[in-house]
Protein backbone atom coordinates (compact mmCIF):
# COMPACT_ATOMS: atom_id res chain seq x y z
CA UNK A 1 0.00 0.00 0.00
CA UNK A 2 1.25 3.07 -1.33
CA UNK A 3 0.38 5.69 1.90
CA UNK A 4 1.48 9.36 2.38
CA UNK A 5 3.74 10.20 4.70
CA UNK A 6 2.83 13.27 7.26
CA UNK A 7 6.67 14.09 6.09
CA UNK A 8 5.16 14.66 2.67
CA UNK A 9 2.34 16.98 4.15
CA UNK A 10 5.00 18.60 6.51
CA UNK A 11 7.62 19.02 4.11
CA UNK A 12 9.70 19.12 1.86
CA UNK A 13 12.26 21.32 3.75
CA UNK A 14 13.01 23.37 0.43
CA UNK A 15 14.43 26.38 -0.99
CA UNK A 16 12.06 28.35 -3.03
CA UNK A 17 9.64 29.88 -4.82
CA UNK A 18 7.49 26.44 -5.65
CA UNK A 19 7.08 22.57 -4.25
CA UNK A 20 5.88 20.84 -7.25
CA UNK A 21 8.15 23.39 -10.00
CA UNK A 22 10.78 23.81 -7.88
CA UNK A 23 11.49 20.62 -5.39
CA UNK A 24 9.64 18.67 -7.22
CA UNK A 25 11.47 19.42 -10.72
CA UNK A 26 15.23 19.29 -8.44
CA UNK A 27 13.99 15.11 -7.85
CA UNK A 28 13.26 14.70 -11.01
CA UNK A 29 16.76 15.97 -11.91
CA UNK A 30 18.34 13.59 -9.15
CA UNK A 31 16.51 10.80 -10.27
CA UNK A 32 17.64 10.75 -13.68
CA UNK A 33 21.28 11.43 -12.85
CA UNK A 34 20.96 8.65 -10.58
CA UNK A 35 19.59 6.42 -13.29
CA UNK A 36 22.30 8.26 -15.68
CA UNK A 37 24.90 7.15 -13.65
CA UNK A 38 28.36 9.59 -13.80
CA UNK A 39 28.24 12.60 -15.31
CA UNK A 40 26.92 14.14 -18.57
CA UNK A 41 28.01 16.13 -21.37
CA UNK A 42 24.64 17.56 -22.38
CA UNK A 43 21.38 17.67 -20.36
CA UNK A 44 18.54 18.09 -22.75
CA UNK A 45 14.74 19.06 -20.74
CA UNK A 46 11.95 18.91 -22.45
CA UNK A 47 9.28 21.00 -20.97
CA UNK A 48 5.78 19.85 -20.59
CA UNK A 49 2.55 21.31 -19.54
CA UNK A 50 2.47 23.81 -16.86
CA UNK A 51 6.54 23.43 -16.53
CA UNK A 52 6.86 24.75 -20.31
CA UNK A 53 4.13 27.84 -19.51
CA UNK A 54 6.01 29.09 -16.30
CA UNK A 55 9.29 27.65 -15.81
CA UNK A 56 11.18 30.78 -15.60
CA UNK A 57 9.59 32.39 -13.30
CA UNK A 58 9.33 29.36 -10.77
CA UNK A 59 13.19 28.59 -11.43
CA UNK A 60 11.98 25.24 -12.83
CA UNK A 61 15.05 25.32 -14.92
CA UNK A 62 17.66 26.26 -12.01
CA UNK A 63 15.86 23.23 -10.32
CA UNK A 64 16.21 20.74 -13.09
CA UNK A 65 19.70 21.34 -13.76
CA UNK A 66 20.40 21.46 -10.22
CA UNK A 67 19.03 18.14 -9.60
CA UNK A 68 20.86 16.88 -12.44
CA UNK A 69 24.28 18.18 -10.87
CA UNK A 70 23.15 16.30 -7.26
CA UNK A 71 21.93 19.24 -5.45
CA UNK A 72 19.17 18.91 -2.74
CA UNK A 73 15.94 20.45 -2.73
CA UNK A 74 17.15 22.46 0.40
CA UNK A 75 20.42 23.39 -1.20
CA UNK A 76 20.81 27.15 -1.55
CA UNK A 77 23.29 26.46 -4.61
CA UNK A 78 20.57 26.10 -6.98
CA UNK A 79 20.27 29.66 -7.22
CA UNK A 80 23.10 29.63 -9.36
CA UNK A 81 23.18 26.22 -10.95
CA UNK A 82 23.27 27.49 -14.61
CA UNK A 83 26.75 28.79 -13.06
CA UNK A 84 27.52 25.28 -11.39
CA UNK A 85 26.67 23.37 -14.87
CA UNK A 86 29.46 26.08 -17.16
CA UNK A 87 32.40 25.41 -14.59
CA UNK A 88 31.70 21.91 -15.21
CA UNK A 89 31.14 21.96 -18.71
CA UNK A 90 27.84 20.61 -18.91
CA UNK A 91 25.63 21.67 -22.00
CA UNK A 92 22.37 22.43 -20.78
CA UNK A 93 19.21 23.20 -22.41
CA UNK A 94 15.25 23.65 -22.37
CA UNK A 95 12.88 23.03 -24.70
CA UNK A 96 8.99 23.19 -24.76
CA UNK A 97 7.33 20.06 -26.12
CA UNK A 98 4.01 18.60 -25.91
CA UNK A 99 4.45 14.84 -24.24
CA UNK A 100 0.98 14.06 -24.45
CA UNK A 101 -2.44 13.90 -23.36
CA UNK A 102 -1.95 10.73 -20.16
CA UNK A 103 1.00 12.83 -18.41
CA UNK A 104 0.40 15.63 -15.60
CA UNK A 105 0.92 18.73 -16.65
CA UNK A 106 4.08 19.36 -14.70
CA UNK A 107 6.20 16.91 -16.56
CA UNK A 108 9.77 17.23 -18.00
CA UNK A 109 11.27 14.45 -20.28
CA UNK A 110 15.11 14.66 -19.45
CA UNK A 111 17.60 13.53 -22.30
CA UNK A 112 21.23 12.79 -20.62
CA UNK A 113 23.92 12.56 -23.32
CA UNK A 114 27.95 11.60 -22.93
CA UNK A 115 30.11 10.22 -25.58
CA UNK A 116 29.02 7.04 -25.56
CA UNK A 117 25.32 6.93 -23.65
CA UNK A 118 22.17 8.26 -24.32
CA UNK A 119 18.85 7.66 -21.70
CA UNK A 120 15.66 9.70 -21.40
CA UNK A 121 13.51 9.55 -18.44
CA UNK A 122 10.22 11.28 -18.06
CA UNK A 123 8.67 12.40 -14.79
CA UNK A 124 6.21 14.18 -13.16
CA UNK A 125 5.84 15.96 -10.29
CA UNK A 126 2.73 15.78 -8.91
CA UNK A 127 2.52 17.90 -5.93
CA UNK A 128 3.56 18.88 -2.94
CA UNK A 129 7.28 17.97 -3.58
CA UNK A 130 6.66 14.59 -4.69
CA UNK A 131 7.14 12.78 -7.85
CA UNK A 132 6.47 9.77 -10.14
CA UNK A 133 8.73 8.97 -12.87
CA UNK A 134 6.66 7.13 -15.44
CA UNK A 135 9.07 6.40 -18.40
CA UNK A 136 12.52 5.26 -18.79
CA UNK A 137 14.03 4.91 -22.41
CA UNK A 138 11.20 3.05 -23.85
CA UNK A 139 10.05 1.65 -20.95
CA UNK A 140 6.43 2.66 -19.02
CA UNK A 141 6.63 2.47 -15.35
CA UNK A 142 5.65 3.79 -12.53
CA UNK A 143 7.98 4.55 -9.67
CA UNK A 144 7.40 7.02 -6.66
CA UNK A 145 9.29 9.08 -5.40
CA UNK A 146 8.64 9.66 -1.67
CA UNK A 147 9.81 10.59 1.58
CA UNK A 148 12.63 8.18 2.44
CA UNK A 149 11.52 6.06 0.19
CA UNK A 150 14.16 5.43 -2.55
CA UNK A 151 15.25 1.95 -1.79
CA UNK A 152 14.78 0.49 -5.30
CA UNK A 153 16.96 -1.19 -7.50
CA UNK A 154 16.25 -0.12 -11.52
CA UNK A 155 17.78 -3.54 -14.02
CA UNK A 156 17.94 -3.79 -17.09
CA UNK A 157 18.35 -6.88 -18.83
CA UNK A 158 17.87 -9.13 -22.09
CA UNK A 159 14.01 -10.68 -22.02
CA UNK A 160 13.59 -13.96 -21.25
CA UNK A 161 16.72 -14.83 -19.23
CA UNK A 162 16.42 -16.07 -15.93
CA UNK A 163 18.11 -12.96 -15.03
CA UNK A 164 15.55 -11.35 -12.19
CA UNK A 165 15.53 -14.64 -9.98
CA UNK A 166 19.04 -14.79 -9.96
CA UNK A 167 19.72 -11.44 -8.96
CA UNK A 168 16.98 -11.27 -6.39
CA UNK A 169 18.55 -14.26 -4.22
CA UNK A 170 22.06 -12.36 -4.78
CA UNK A 171 20.34 -9.34 -3.47
CA UNK A 172 18.78 -11.45 -1.04
CA UNK A 173 21.94 -12.94 0.10
CA UNK A 174 23.03 -9.06 1.21
CA UNK A 175 22.94 -8.98 4.74
CA UNK A 176 20.34 -6.85 5.98
CA UNK A 177 18.30 -6.55 2.54
CA UNK A 178 15.74 -7.95 1.55
CA UNK A 179 13.58 -8.14 -1.83
CA UNK A 180 9.98 -7.72 -0.95
CA UNK A 181 8.62 -6.67 -4.88
CA UNK A 182 9.34 -6.93 -8.62
CA UNK A 183 8.11 -4.82 -11.27
CA UNK A 184 9.00 -5.64 -14.90
CA UNK A 185 8.57 -3.81 -18.32
CA UNK A 186 9.32 -5.24 -21.97
CA UNK A 187 9.85 -3.68 -25.12
CA UNK A 188 11.47 -5.38 -27.55
CA UNK A 189 13.91 -7.81 -26.54
CA UNK A 190 14.79 -5.64 -23.52
CA UNK A 191 12.87 -5.71 -19.95
CA UNK A 192 13.36 -3.30 -17.50
CA UNK A 193 12.86 -4.51 -13.87
CA UNK A 194 12.59 -2.33 -10.58
CA UNK A 195 13.69 -3.94 -7.80
CA UNK A 196 11.73 -2.60 -4.27
CA UNK A 197 14.23 -3.69 -1.68
CA UNK A 198 13.52 -3.01 2.03
CA UNK A 199 15.83 -3.26 4.75
CA UNK A 200 18.81 -1.51 4.91
CA UNK A 201 20.44 0.80 1.85
CA UNK A 202 22.41 -0.89 -0.64
CA UNK A 203 26.12 0.70 -0.96
CA UNK A 204 27.55 1.72 -4.23
CA UNK A 205 30.32 -0.96 -3.99
CA UNK A 206 27.33 -3.80 -3.81
CA UNK A 207 25.73 -2.74 -6.86
CA UNK A 208 28.67 -2.45 -9.17
CA UNK A 209 29.77 -5.88 -7.73
CA UNK A 210 26.12 -7.35 -8.65
CA UNK A 211 26.36 -5.58 -12.02
CA UNK A 212 30.18 -7.32 -12.56
CA UNK A 213 28.67 -10.87 -11.33
CA UNK A 214 25.41 -10.67 -13.71
CA UNK A 215 25.63 -12.05 -17.05
CA UNK A 216 22.98 -10.54 -20.04
CA UNK A 217 22.62 -7.31 -17.17
CA UNK A 218 23.10 -3.83 -19.15
CA UNK A 219 22.92 -1.93 -15.62
CA UNK A 220 21.94 -1.81 -12.54
CA UNK A 221 21.35 1.22 -10.67
CA UNK A 222 20.60 1.91 -7.25
CA UNK A 223 17.64 4.65 -5.97
CA UNK A 224 19.12 4.34 -2.16
CA UNK A 225 21.54 7.20 -2.47
CA UNK A 226 19.24 9.89 -3.09
CA UNK A 227 17.57 12.77 -0.88
CA UNK A 228 15.57 11.15 2.38
CA UNK A 229 13.64 13.67 3.78
CA UNK B 1 -3.60 -1.48 9.07
CA UNK B 2 -4.13 -0.27 12.59
CA UNK B 3 -3.62 3.10 11.96
CA UNK B 4 -4.26 3.22 8.67
CA UNK B 5 -7.09 6.18 7.65
CA UNK B 6 -7.53 8.12 4.22
CA UNK B 7 -11.06 9.99 5.54
CA UNK B 8 -11.86 12.32 8.06
CA UNK B 9 -14.39 9.79 9.27
CA UNK B 10 -11.69 7.11 9.47
CA UNK B 11 -9.51 9.29 11.79
CA UNK B 12 -12.67 10.49 14.29
CA UNK B 13 -13.21 7.02 14.45
CA UNK B 14 -9.89 6.06 15.03
CA UNK B 15 -9.90 8.87 17.91
CA UNK B 16 -12.67 7.26 19.30
CA UNK B 17 -11.32 3.99 19.28
CA UNK B 18 -7.96 5.01 21.04
CA UNK B 19 -9.40 8.35 22.84
CA UNK B 20 -6.67 10.05 21.50
CA UNK B 21 -6.33 13.66 19.81
CA UNK B 22 -5.57 13.42 15.94
CA UNK B 23 -2.30 14.40 16.47
CA UNK B 24 -1.58 11.26 18.19
CA UNK B 25 -2.90 9.25 16.02
CA UNK B 26 -0.93 10.67 13.42
CA UNK B 27 2.14 10.09 14.62
CA UNK B 28 1.28 6.50 15.36
CA UNK B 29 0.00 6.35 11.78
CA UNK B 30 3.80 8.19 10.50
CA UNK B 31 5.51 4.77 12.75
CA UNK B 32 3.64 2.43 11.60
CA UNK B 33 4.15 3.76 7.73
CA UNK B 34 7.83 3.52 8.25
CA UNK B 35 9.10 1.57 10.72
CA UNK B 36 10.15 4.66 12.75
CA UNK B 37 10.26 5.14 16.35
CA UNK B 38 7.42 7.70 17.56
CA UNK B 39 10.89 9.71 19.24
CA UNK B 40 12.28 9.99 15.86
CA UNK B 41 8.92 10.85 14.41
CA UNK B 42 8.78 13.92 17.33
CA UNK B 43 12.16 15.46 16.88
CA UNK B 44 11.79 15.23 12.61
CA UNK B 45 8.31 17.44 13.45
CA UNK B 46 10.77 19.17 15.44
CA UNK B 47 13.41 19.86 12.74
CA UNK B 48 10.85 20.94 10.62
CA UNK B 49 9.24 23.14 13.16
CA UNK B 50 12.77 25.13 13.64
CA UNK B 51 12.93 25.56 10.04
CA UNK B 52 9.84 27.23 9.68
CA UNK B 53 10.56 29.30 12.63
CA UNK B 54 13.87 30.24 10.66
CA UNK B 55 12.40 31.31 7.72
CA UNK B 56 9.52 33.62 10.32
CA UNK B 57 12.33 34.95 11.82
CA UNK B 58 14.23 36.06 8.83
CA UNK B 59 11.50 36.89 6.61
CA UNK B 60 9.97 39.69 9.13
CA UNK B 61 13.49 40.97 9.52
CA UNK B 62 14.54 41.30 5.71
CA UNK B 63 13.38 44.02 3.48
CA UNK B 64 15.22 42.55 0.32
CA UNK B 65 12.94 42.71 -2.59
CA UNK B 66 11.99 38.80 -4.19
CA UNK B 67 14.63 37.93 -7.53
CA UNK B 68 11.76 39.55 -9.79
CA UNK B 69 11.72 42.63 -7.63
CA UNK B 70 7.75 42.39 -7.15
CA UNK B 71 7.47 41.53 -3.25
CA UNK B 72 9.63 41.59 -0.57
CA UNK B 73 9.10 43.99 2.29
CA UNK B 74 5.11 43.61 3.50
CA UNK B 75 6.10 41.54 6.18
CA UNK B 76 7.98 43.85 8.13
CA UNK B 77 5.37 46.79 7.26
CA UNK B 78 2.69 43.90 9.48
CA UNK B 79 4.41 42.85 12.52
CA UNK B 80 6.01 46.82 12.70
CA UNK B 81 2.30 47.38 13.07
CA UNK B 82 2.05 45.58 16.01
CA UNK B 83 3.74 47.71 18.25
CA UNK B 84 0.44 50.36 17.76
CA UNK B 85 -2.31 47.75 18.34
CA UNK B 86 -4.75 50.37 18.74
CA UNK B 87 -4.83 51.19 15.30
CA UNK B 88 -5.12 47.74 13.76
CA UNK B 89 -8.78 46.11 14.02
CA UNK B 90 -7.62 42.69 14.09
CA UNK B 91 -6.04 41.17 17.94
CA UNK B 92 -2.54 40.61 18.14
CA UNK B 93 -2.97 37.08 17.26
CA UNK B 94 -4.11 37.33 14.10
CA UNK B 95 -2.31 40.42 13.02
CA UNK B 96 0.97 38.65 13.75
CA UNK B 97 -0.20 35.15 11.93
CA UNK B 98 -0.23 37.61 9.06
CA UNK B 99 2.96 39.29 9.51
CA UNK B 100 4.67 35.67 10.12
CA UNK B 101 2.92 34.47 6.66
CA UNK B 102 3.55 37.40 4.76
CA UNK B 103 7.48 36.77 6.27
CA UNK B 104 7.36 32.97 5.33
CA UNK B 105 6.01 33.83 1.64
CA UNK B 106 8.76 36.65 1.05
CA UNK B 107 11.37 33.94 1.85
CA UNK B 108 10.15 31.59 -0.76
CA UNK B 109 10.03 34.41 -3.43
CA UNK B 110 13.71 35.21 -2.36
CA UNK B 111 14.34 31.78 -3.07
CA UNK B 112 14.71 30.94 0.55
CA UNK B 113 14.68 28.02 2.72
CA UNK B 114 11.53 27.23 3.82
CA UNK B 115 8.92 24.42 4.77
CA UNK B 116 7.15 23.22 1.94
CA UNK B 117 3.35 23.04 4.33
CA UNK B 118 1.45 21.08 2.28
CA UNK B 119 3.18 23.00 -0.45
CA UNK B 120 5.45 26.27 -1.44
CA UNK B 121 2.70 28.31 -2.34
CA UNK B 122 0.60 27.66 0.85
CA UNK B 123 3.68 27.26 3.19
CA UNK B 124 3.03 30.45 5.03
CA UNK B 125 -0.46 29.66 6.76
CA UNK B 126 0.21 26.98 8.72
CA UNK B 127 3.50 28.57 10.53
CA UNK B 128 1.75 32.01 10.45
CA UNK B 129 -1.58 30.82 12.89
CA UNK B 130 0.53 28.31 14.43
CA UNK B 131 3.50 29.95 15.86
CA UNK B 132 1.58 32.83 16.68
CA UNK B 133 -1.04 31.38 18.71
CA UNK B 134 1.70 29.18 20.21
CA UNK B 135 3.45 32.92 21.71
CA UNK B 136 0.02 33.56 22.99
CA UNK B 137 -0.92 30.12 24.67
CA UNK B 138 0.64 28.85 28.06
CA UNK B 139 3.02 26.02 26.92
CA UNK B 140 3.33 26.89 23.15
CA UNK B 141 5.84 24.50 21.72
CA UNK B 142 4.50 21.61 22.74
CA UNK B 143 0.94 22.42 21.96
CA UNK B 144 2.55 23.59 18.51
CA UNK B 145 3.88 20.25 17.75
CA UNK B 146 0.35 18.91 18.66
CA UNK B 147 -1.01 21.79 16.16
CA UNK B 148 1.47 20.54 13.59
CA UNK B 149 0.80 16.77 13.26
CA UNK B 150 -2.77 17.47 13.44
CA UNK B 151 -2.57 19.96 10.54
CA UNK B 152 -0.74 17.33 8.91
CA UNK B 153 -3.18 14.76 9.31
CA UNK B 154 -5.98 16.98 7.50
CA UNK B 155 -3.23 17.49 5.04
CA UNK B 156 -3.24 13.27 4.17
CA UNK B 157 -6.92 13.65 4.41
CA UNK B 158 -7.69 15.98 1.70
CA UNK B 159 -3.99 14.45 -0.56
CA UNK B 160 -5.57 11.12 -0.64
CA UNK B 161 -9.67 12.64 -1.19
CA UNK B 162 -8.82 15.13 -4.15
CA UNK B 163 -5.08 16.92 -4.80
CA UNK B 164 -2.29 19.26 -3.25
CA UNK B 165 -1.52 20.02 -6.60
CA UNK B 166 -2.75 23.80 -7.86
CA UNK B 167 -1.43 22.59 -11.32
CA UNK B 168 -4.25 20.09 -10.75
CA UNK B 169 -6.89 21.62 -8.62
CA UNK B 170 -6.40 25.47 -8.46
CA UNK B 171 -5.22 27.71 -5.75
CA UNK B 172 -8.19 25.68 -3.44
CA UNK B 173 -5.67 22.36 -3.50
CA UNK B 174 -2.38 24.90 -2.03
CA UNK B 175 -3.61 27.83 0.01
CA UNK B 176 -7.22 26.43 0.94
CA UNK B 177 -5.86 23.05 2.02
CA UNK B 178 -3.46 25.05 4.19
CA UNK B 179 -6.41 26.78 5.29
CA UNK B 180 -8.25 23.94 6.27
CA UNK B 181 -5.27 22.06 7.95
CA UNK B 182 -4.28 25.41 10.09
CA UNK B 183 -7.36 25.94 11.13
CA UNK B 184 -8.09 22.09 12.16
CA UNK B 185 -4.38 22.29 13.88
CA UNK B 186 -5.57 25.44 16.13
CA UNK B 187 -8.62 24.12 16.85
CA UNK B 188 -6.83 21.24 18.40
CA UNK B 189 -4.32 23.24 20.56
CA UNK B 190 -7.06 25.59 21.50
CA UNK B 191 -8.49 21.54 23.53
CA UNK B 192 -11.04 21.00 20.30
CA UNK B 193 -12.22 17.84 20.25
CA UNK B 194 -11.93 15.90 16.40
CA UNK B 195 -14.91 16.74 15.56
CA UNK B 196 -14.47 20.53 15.93
CA UNK B 197 -11.45 20.69 14.27
CA UNK B 198 -12.56 18.81 11.09
CA UNK B 199 -15.69 21.06 11.67
CA UNK B 200 -13.38 23.80 11.48
CA UNK B 201 -11.11 22.50 8.74
CA UNK B 202 -14.48 22.28 6.91
CA UNK B 203 -15.64 26.06 7.38
CA UNK B 204 -12.53 27.32 6.13
CA UNK B 205 -12.21 25.06 3.41
CA UNK B 206 -15.72 25.35 2.08
CA UNK B 207 -14.48 29.24 1.93
CA UNK B 208 -11.71 28.62 -0.63
CA UNK B 209 -13.81 25.93 -3.05
CA UNK B 210 -13.00 27.06 -6.97
CA UNK B 211 -10.10 29.27 -5.95
CA UNK B 212 -8.25 30.12 -8.81
CA UNK B 213 -4.67 29.97 -9.51
CA UNK B 214 -3.59 32.81 -11.18
CA UNK B 215 -0.39 34.49 -10.53
CA UNK B 216 1.07 36.96 -12.11
CA UNK B 217 3.66 35.21 -14.54
CA UNK B 218 3.30 32.20 -13.07
CA UNK B 219 5.70 33.70 -10.00
CA UNK B 220 4.46 32.37 -6.40
CA UNK B 221 4.51 35.80 -5.03
CA UNK B 222 1.47 37.79 -6.94
CA UNK B 223 -1.76 37.32 -5.09
CA UNK B 224 -0.04 34.13 -3.66
CA UNK B 225 2.20 36.20 -0.66
CA UNK B 226 -0.70 38.18 0.49
CA UNK B 227 -3.57 35.36 0.16
CA UNK B 228 -1.39 33.52 2.73
CA UNK B 229 -1.91 36.21 5.08
CA UNK B 230 -6.00 36.72 4.54
CA UNK B 231 -5.42 32.46 4.68
CA UNK B 232 -4.90 33.01 7.79
CA UNK B 233 -7.63 35.08 9.11
CA UNK B 234 -9.89 32.61 7.62
CA UNK B 235 -8.44 29.71 9.62
CA UNK B 236 -8.46 31.50 12.94
CA UNK B 237 -11.62 32.61 12.02
CA UNK B 238 -13.52 29.24 11.48
CA UNK B 239 -11.49 28.03 14.10
CA UNK B 240 -13.26 30.97 16.32
CA UNK B 241 -16.91 29.95 15.45
CA UNK B 242 -15.98 26.43 15.86
CA UNK B 243 -15.06 27.18 19.69
CA UNK B 244 -18.15 29.41 19.87
CA UNK B 245 -20.38 25.98 18.94
CA UNK B 246 -20.80 26.60 15.23
CA UNK B 247 -20.93 23.24 12.96
CA UNK B 248 -20.26 22.59 9.62
CA UNK B 249 -23.72 21.48 7.83
CA UNK B 250 -21.63 19.30 5.25
CA UNK B 251 -19.07 17.22 7.18
CA UNK B 252 -15.24 17.11 5.40
CA UNK B 253 -15.26 14.69 3.77
CA UNK B 254 -17.64 15.29 1.67
CA UNK B 255 -16.10 18.86 0.72
CA UNK B 256 -13.30 17.12 0.28
CA UNK B 257 -15.09 15.40 -2.61
CA UNK B 258 -16.32 18.64 -3.77
CA UNK B 259 -12.88 20.38 -3.78
CA UNK B 260 -12.23 17.48 -6.29
CA UNK B 261 -14.89 17.41 -8.35
CA UNK B 262 -14.11 21.23 -8.72
CA UNK B 263 -10.61 20.66 -9.55
CA UNK B 264 -11.32 18.66 -12.48
CA UNK B 265 -14.22 20.64 -14.38
CA UNK B 266 -12.03 23.84 -13.64
CA UNK B 267 -10.36 25.49 -17.05
CA UNK B 268 -6.79 24.75 -17.52
CA UNK B 269 -6.27 28.92 -17.82
CA UNK B 270 -6.55 29.53 -14.07
CA UNK B 271 -4.73 26.10 -12.97
CA UNK B 272 -1.07 27.70 -12.20
CA UNK B 273 -0.56 28.59 -16.12
CA UNK B 274 -0.56 32.27 -16.37
CA UNK B 275 -2.93 32.04 -18.80
CA UNK B 276 -6.16 33.45 -17.23
CA UNK B 277 -7.30 35.49 -14.26
CA UNK B 278 -5.07 38.04 -12.73
CA UNK B 279 -2.32 36.85 -14.86
CA UNK B 280 -3.49 38.20 -17.82
CA UNK B 281 -5.23 42.00 -16.55
CA UNK B 282 -2.66 44.78 -18.05
CA UNK B 283 -0.73 44.85 -14.72
CA UNK B 284 -0.10 40.61 -15.55
CA UNK B 285 0.59 40.92 -19.05
CA UNK B 286 3.45 43.96 -18.50
CA UNK B 287 5.05 41.59 -15.78
CA UNK B 288 4.96 38.82 -18.55
CA UNK B 289 6.31 41.46 -21.19
CA UNK B 290 9.46 42.20 -18.71
CA UNK B 291 9.86 38.05 -18.28
CA UNK B 292 9.94 37.52 -21.99
CA UNK B 293 6.82 35.73 -21.68
CA UNK B 294 4.24 34.86 -24.30
CA UNK B 295 1.20 37.08 -24.26
CA UNK B 296 -1.62 35.06 -24.96
CA UNK B 297 -4.44 37.74 -24.11
CA UNK B 298 -5.18 40.44 -22.22
CA UNK B 299 -8.65 41.59 -20.43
Amino acid sequence: MNEISIFDIAGPIMVGPSSSHTAGACKIGQFARALFHGTPRKVTFYLHGSFAEVYKGHATDRALLGGVLKMRTSDPLIKDSFKVADKKKIEYEFKKKFLGERYHPNTVEIVLENSRRKLSVIGSSVGGGVIEILKIDNFNIRLRGRAGKYLSLVVRHDKNKMVIPKLKEKVNALKGIRVHDVEQRTYKDKTLSILHTKGRRIKLPEVIELEKSMQHVDFIRSLSKLEKQ
Amino acid sequence: MKYHFQTAEDLIKLTKLHKVPISEIAKLYESQRSGSALSTIRNKMKLTRDIMYKAVKKGIKSNKKSIMGISGSDAQKVYESLKNLKKMMGNKVTVRAMAYALAVGEQNARMGRIVAFPTAGGAGVVPGVLFSAAEHFKAGKRKLLRGMFCASAVGIVIAEGSTISAAKGGCQAEIGAAVAMAAAGLTEMRGGTPEQCFDASAIAFKSYLGLACDPLAGLVEVPCIKRNAIGCMAAIGASDMVMAGVKSYVPFDEVVRAAKDIGRTMPRTIKETALGGLAITPTGNRLKKKLGLRITREL
